[in-house]
């Protein structure tokens, strides 16, 4: 568990172009924080900033937990829960496949009951390209619970779900953070969780 | 299974289900070795001379056929993302990339030569070396293969380009490999080429997962 992430003063630069300069914010456990903004304002570089894809062009990004704080890219890498633009799914393996390789990749257990979680009990032995961009969607929020970690840093997280599906979504989220858990989303909707907001 | 083993099997088993890589590679090195004998003719000295060559060359672009894909397929959909931030060091993930590319691609021609060998009218014990130098061989074209695939993962026409980068580096492994077969038809020990053949390969694989990894790192953050 951690029970802080800070920013100090982050700026990201892609190429010549300034994104953002001088964010800073803090999230504690148990809180969620929505990043607003326009489309090309820099939401997606954030998160890619804070999974630490992209280095900062200036600032920080500190990780407070228990043996201390840290701002090391890699340690914080390994407490990120990720759940991007794309599903990282291949259309010729089955849904169980997909789900019992990313548990195995990610030292996880594969939990049974997490694809009745996400409405996809049925479809467990087909491959994923029959399946529709919400249930992909639901697919890869399966295998964000299953990687279990505590910082979740989601990149339109209610893109493509019905409204059953979004439901899911929010109470998910919601219980994430009530278990003490980090929400960083990249969104144009509320999330209803009571949260913070940052726009870029 | 460990990571490790989790992400080779996962390669594996996408090389080898449908629309996969491993069949493409096997096909296209047995049309070439056939269709290098019918352009030739018949003259069975000549096929011989050539043909340590002729399948050396063969067996690189074969398995070059599919090294563009080797992070491509996981980076546009986004796996890439998901792998980077999994417990497995990215320097293990290229080499366990490199090491599925090479038993569905490398492996699997290099048991494929002995046969492909009769239409070149090899001997016997150049049979032999022409087998024994693949699989000494085919790693450093995976390995090499996959740090120009790790360069231009991003790129959409990557695969244009892929072989202009790897293919002058493989020129050792086809100049050894090649000549280990020559030296075998003219009654001659191979072992010195095999050797120098094995030490390229030793050095490719042991050198090319952290160059690939860096690479990957960069077009992550790009």
């Amino acid at each position: 568990m951690i029970s802080s992430l800070t920013a100090e003063r982050l700026a990201c630069a892609r190429g010549d172009r300034k994104l953002f300069e001088n964010l800073s914010f803090r999230v504690r456990a148990g809180q969620a924080l929505a990043v607003e903004g326009a489309n090309g304002s820099g939401k997606t570089s954030l998160l890619r900033l804070i999974a630490g894809f992209l280095p900062p062009a200036a600032g920080r990004l500190i990780v407070q937990d228990a043996s201390g704080d840290s701002d090391d890219a890699d340690e914080r890498g390994k407490k990120i829960g990720w759940l991007g633009h794309h599903d990282g799914l291949k259309p010729q393996l089955t849904v169980q496949e997909q789900l019992t390789f990313w548990a195995a990749l990610y030292r996880g257990t594969v939990n049974t009951g997490a694809l009745a979680q996400v409405g996809l009990a049925r479809q467990a032995d087909l491959p994923c390209r029959y399946l529709s961009a919400g249930q992909k969607r639901r697919l890869a929020l399966a295998r964000l619970l299953m990687s279990n970690r505590p910082l979740w840093l989601l990149d339109e997280p209610f893109a493509a779900l019905d409204t059953a599906g979004q439901a899911l979504m929010a109470q998910l989220m919601a219980l994430h953070c009530g278990q003490g858990g980090i929400i960083i989303a990249a969104t144009h909707d509320p999330l209803g969780l009571g949260n913070e907001s940052l726009k870029l | 299974m460990s990571p490790f083993l989790t992400l080779l099997a996962r390669d594996i088993r996408l090389a080898s289900r449908s629309g996969g890589s491993a069949f493409l590679a096997l096909s296209f090195f047995a049309l070439v070795a056939t269709l290098v004998p019918l352009g030739v003719g018949a003259d069975l000295r000549l096929l011989a001379r050539v043909g340590g060559g002729v399948l050396w060359v063969g067996a690189v672009l074969a398995a070059l056929l599919s090294l563009d894909r080797l992070f491509q397929g996981d980076f546009e959909d986004g796996s890439l993302d998901l792998i980077a931030l999994s417990p497995l060091p990215l320097e293990l993930t290229a080499l366990a990339k490199m090491l599925a590319h090479w038993l569905s691609t490398g492996a699997a021609l290099t048991l494929l030569s002995p046969l492909l060998a009769l239409l070149f009218n090899l001997t016997p014990a150049a049979t032999l070396t022409l087998f024994l130098s693949l699989l000494l061989g085919t790693p450093a074209v995976s390995a090499v293969g996959a740090i120009g695939a790790s360069l231009t993962l991003s790129l959409k026409r990557g695969g244009l380009i892929l072989p202009l980068i790897i293919l002058p580096l493989l020129s050792p492994a086809v100049i050894f490999g090649a000549g280990a077969v020559s030296l075998t038809l003219d009654r001659l020990a191979p072992g010195g080429a095999l050797g120098l053949l094995a030490a390229f390969s030793a050095g490719a694989v042991l050198l090319s997962p952290f160059a690939a990894a860096a690479s990957v790192r960069l077009n992550l953050g790009g």
